[in-house]
């Protein structure tokens, strides 16, 4: 079972990760979980059932300001209650986005989740309800369960948000791991090889779409929470295409043919988001080169070039 | 004589100023092999393309046990028994031979709770799976990837497919196309059996073929039926031999 | 209001100019191009930089469009004819490579700065159109311009012997290549047609938008759906579509401010949820 242990390692790798580094890189890491959980959700999507949207972002957008919602100003939520809400939010937009645009397929369905994205992003921008353009500050969840908490303040706090976040992430990951192995998970396969026979089959394909575009949205509310969690900050770029774009990039870094590969592409987007600055100021230059890289000669992504590939292809087959 | 699994009455469809299809009328049995012959161009494809579902009747009725049920959707159509194999290869290339079956036993008997317990943990679809490829003569090939399979091997895997989501009514659209001789006459086995508990409706270019397993003949020119009935009749037909099966002789 | 509907009409036709070239080249090459909202930016910056250098919008216009035709063509050669056959996901991180490095050669070449471009002198005015309603003379250019681009587009595609050629390519790639055809100067000359229209189009937009970075974007998206609700492939459905979003998206933010910017998407949606493939589709 090689990539079991593959995974165990990487999973003490990122433990003991904020113990060897100095602190600002331990908020950074935090901030390459929240991508890896947002694009992992997204992998189910597109790698899995093979459908590729751009409109991803809005799910974690709208959890992230749902969040501002209902946090009373200058003052903190139980997490207890934020991320359910979350999940809930995130979740229910997805049934009303997806019912509508998964009645398109390829092009018009990559089209029409973009202009739902952009819907939502203007009403966030141009609008005063979430702040407008420039974004609000939210107070962060914090962990507490009747009147129990975990107290953090700006010394540990980022400590323990890592810690939350890679709970969350592995959590995520070890559901889809589960959803992948079920009945459900091998219909959602055979519709991304060949949805038409499978209708013919008797497969009624919209629903189980359907289905996977929730689930999908609704992790993609937990990323937004922990965003939030993170960063304490909302402001409508985080619905943005670009952001969706981004997170299509992480799993094609990391191959789209492991679930695993999102968090790897997240690893490396910010790793060379980091090294990049060290060089040049010029961080489009960078990571557009980057990516005309990688689509050119790594259409497997780093999975791919990997000794273990036939193993791990065998994951989501 | 059994109630017709599969009716059509005054069946047609255009594309535009094009009728491919016109008033046809054809009944399948329980029981009977009903074969559909007739020229390139005759409206065979739209045909079977009507009965599982890929198109919509421009007009005309679909009857399943009795009941209308034209303009369902393919899937609605499977759900009620009609299985349809393909002309072009239409299988899950990527996945193992047995996944393709499980997959189809899948859709007949993995609804509804089921859906979220391990594919391995459902052992039931696997049993039907297995069963599904033995009696089409590929359990030797179960755990190779589809696309890995032979021309004639695939066609096979076609057929267990279509089984595995237990039809009543079985339309396959040139199931040996591109087949050898030994294959031919395996699949030709093959189809005797499934008429003995199916209604199958067989689009077939070879006629020996045909004549050897029919029990009923349909003849199409143009999109319009021009002969139907049992094998001798068709054979002796002026009308059919010279629209269809050359020049009529003295 | 009757300003507003001009304006609708004039947004609407630039609208078609950029998604007529985007319908053509997915319906033809199937390549899903996120960059051409980049081109229409730099159509405005080129006019921005011709204009301070020779001083009229003029001499703008004809050097955007032959810097759209011959970067659509390089673009084509260099890049898009090896993603022809790759997927969606590719082809989506392709374009948005080519977003990150446009703009950044735009950063570097002209600065991140907002730029007003004015309108050239001589139609610098208001043309009376009645007794108390008058409509600016240069947007009535731009309205005409459009109008002839959309017609000789027409004429192109449907009267000429290369329009038959695109309109058998985008109904059937592989028998127009059994036919003898050569199939690769077809998509260079699409390429670079789509290319330079929008590049074009960013020019003749530039004094009436104002030139800032994220132009684009807006233009990007909406084109998108204007190419969804029209289908694709279909350049009538382009241009009755862009006309369609022009004037309910300018209309809209006239009548119901709060939630214009959202008007459109609604529109999509409707559309959708009625025609699944677009308003004038190909049956196929």
């Amino acid at each position: 079972m090689g990539q079991t242990r593959l995974l165990l390692l990487g999973l003490l790798l990122l433990a003991t990760f904020p113990w060897v580094v100095p602190n600002f890189y331990v908020t950074l890491g935090s901030s390459a979980l929240v991508w890896a959980m947002f694009a992992l959700s997204l992998q189910l999507l597109v790698g899995v059932t093979g459908l590729v949207s751009l409109g991803h972002g809005a799910f974690f957008g709208l959890a992230a300001y749902a969040l501002y919602f209902v946090t009373p100003e200058g003052g903190r939520l139980s997490i207890f209650l934020t991320l359910p809400l979350a999940i809930a939010v995130a979740g229910v937009a997805a049934l009303v986005i997806g019912a509508l645009s998964l009645r398109t397929r390829g092009f018009f369905f990559l089209m029409v989740t973009l202009a739902f994205a952009q819907m939502v992003f203007f009403l966030f921008h141009d609008t005063d309800i979430g702040g407008g353009a420039d974004g609000v500050f939210v107070g962060r969840p914090a962990l507490e369960l009747f009147g129990v908490a975990i107290p953090t303040d700006k010394h540990n706090r980022g400590l323990v948000g890592y810690y939350v976040n890679l709970a969350l992430l592995a959590a995520m990951y070890l559901a889809l791991a589960w959803l992948l192995r079920s009945l459900f998970g091998r219909v959602l396969s055979g519709i991304r090889i060949n949805e038409h026979r499978m209708r013919a089959l008797g497969y009624d394909t919209y629903r189980y779409k359907l289905l996977a575009f929730v689930i999908a949205g609704a992790l993609a509310g937990v990323a937004g929470h922990q965003w939030v969690m993170n960063d304490g900050f909302v402001n409508p770029e985080l619905v943005g295409w670009h952001r969706s774009a981004e997170a299509l990039l992480m799993i094609l870094i990391g191959g789209l043919g492991v679930l695993y590969g999102p968090i790897l592409g997240a690893i490396a987007w910010t790793a060379l988001g980091e090294i990049s600055q060290l060089i040049t100021d010029r961080q489009l230059l960078v990571q557009g080169l980057f990516i005309l890289a990688v689509v050119l000669v790594l259409p497997q992504g780093l999975a791919g070039i990997r000794l273990w590939r036939r193993k791990a292809a065998e994951s989501t087959a | 004589m059994s109630q017709a699994v599969l009716e059509t009455r005054a069946l047609t469809r255009s594309f535009g100023g094009l009728t491919a299809v016109a008033q046809v009328a054809l009944t399948l049995v329980i029981g009977e092999l009903h074969a559909v012959i007739g020229p390139n161009g005759a409206g065979k494809s739209t045909l079977i393309n009507l009965l599982s579902g890929d198109l919509r009747p421009s007009s005309g009725q679909i009857l399943i046990d009795g009941a209308s049920v034209g303009g369902l959707p393919a899937h609605r159509l499977a759900r009620l028994g009609i299985g349809r194999s393909y002309q072009k290869t239409n299988i899950l290339k990527s996945l193992p031979a047995l996944e393709n079956v499980r997959l189809a036993a899948q859709a007949r008997h993995g609804g509804g709770r089921r859906l979220f317990q391990t594919a391995r943990g459902a052992r039931d679809l696997v049993a039907l799976a297995e069963a599904a490829l033995a009696r089409v003569g590929l359990a030797s090939a179960s755990d190779r990837p589809a696309g890995q399979l032979s021309h004639g091997e695939q066609r096979q895997l076609e057929i267990a497919m279509t089984l595995a989501t237990e039809p009543r009514a079985l339309l396959l659209d040139e199931p040996l196309a591109g087949m050898g001789p030994e294959e031919t006459e395996r699949m030709v086995t093959l189809l005797r059996q499934l008429a003995a508990d199916h209604a199958v409706l067989l689009v077939e270019h070879d006629m020996d073929v045909v004549f050897a397993v029919a029990d009923r003949l349909t003849v199409m020119v143009d999109g319009r039926v021009i002969a139907s009935g049992p094998p001798e009749m068709i054979r002796s037909s002026a009308a059919v031999r010279e629209a269809y099966l050359g020049e009529a002789t003295a | 209001m009757l300003t507003q509907l001009l304006n609708g009409l004039q947004y609407g036709l630039l609208l078609f100019l950029i998604s007529s070239g985007l319908t053509l080249i997915f319906g033809i090459m199937g390549i899903i191009n996120l960059a051409h909202g980049s081109l229409f930016m730099i159509g405005a910056y080129t006019a921005f930089v011709c204009v301070r250098a020779f001083g009229e919008l003029w001499y703008a216009l004809p050097v955007a469009l032959a810097a759209g035709v011959l970067l659509g063509a390089v673009l084509e050669r260099t890049l898009f004819r090896f993603f022809y056959a790759r997927e969606h996901l590719d082809q989506v991180l392709l374009t948005f490579a080519l977003v990150l490095l446009f703009e950044e050669a735009r950063s570097l070449l002209v600065g991140n700065d907002f730029y007003a471009v004015p309108v050239p002198a001589i139609l610098d005015f208001s043309v009376p159109i009645s007794a108390d309603f008058s409509y600016s003379a240069y947007r009535i250019f731009v309205l005409l311009v459009c109008l002839a681009l959309a017609g000789l587009l027409f004429l192109v595609i449907e009267r000429t012997r290369f329009g038959a050629m695109v309109r058998a390519a985008a109904a059937n790639q592989e028998m127009v290549q059994l036919m003898g055809l050569d199939v690769t100067k077809i998509q260079v000359a699409v390429f670079a047609l789509g290319t330079g229209m929008a590049v074009l189009a960013g020019a003749l937009a530039a004094p009436l938008y104002s030139v800032y970075p994220g132009m684009g974007d807006g233009f990007l998206i909406v084109s998108f759906v204007v190419v969804v609700i029209g289908g694709i492939g279909s350049v009538t459905g382009a241009f009755w579509g862009a006309l369609l979003i022009g004037v309910v998206d300018t209309l809209g933010k006239v009548l119901l401010p709060g939630i214009a910017g959202m008007a459109i998407y609604l529109l999509m949606a409707l559309v959708l949820l009625w025609r699944p493939n677009g308003l004038f589709a190909r049956s196929s």
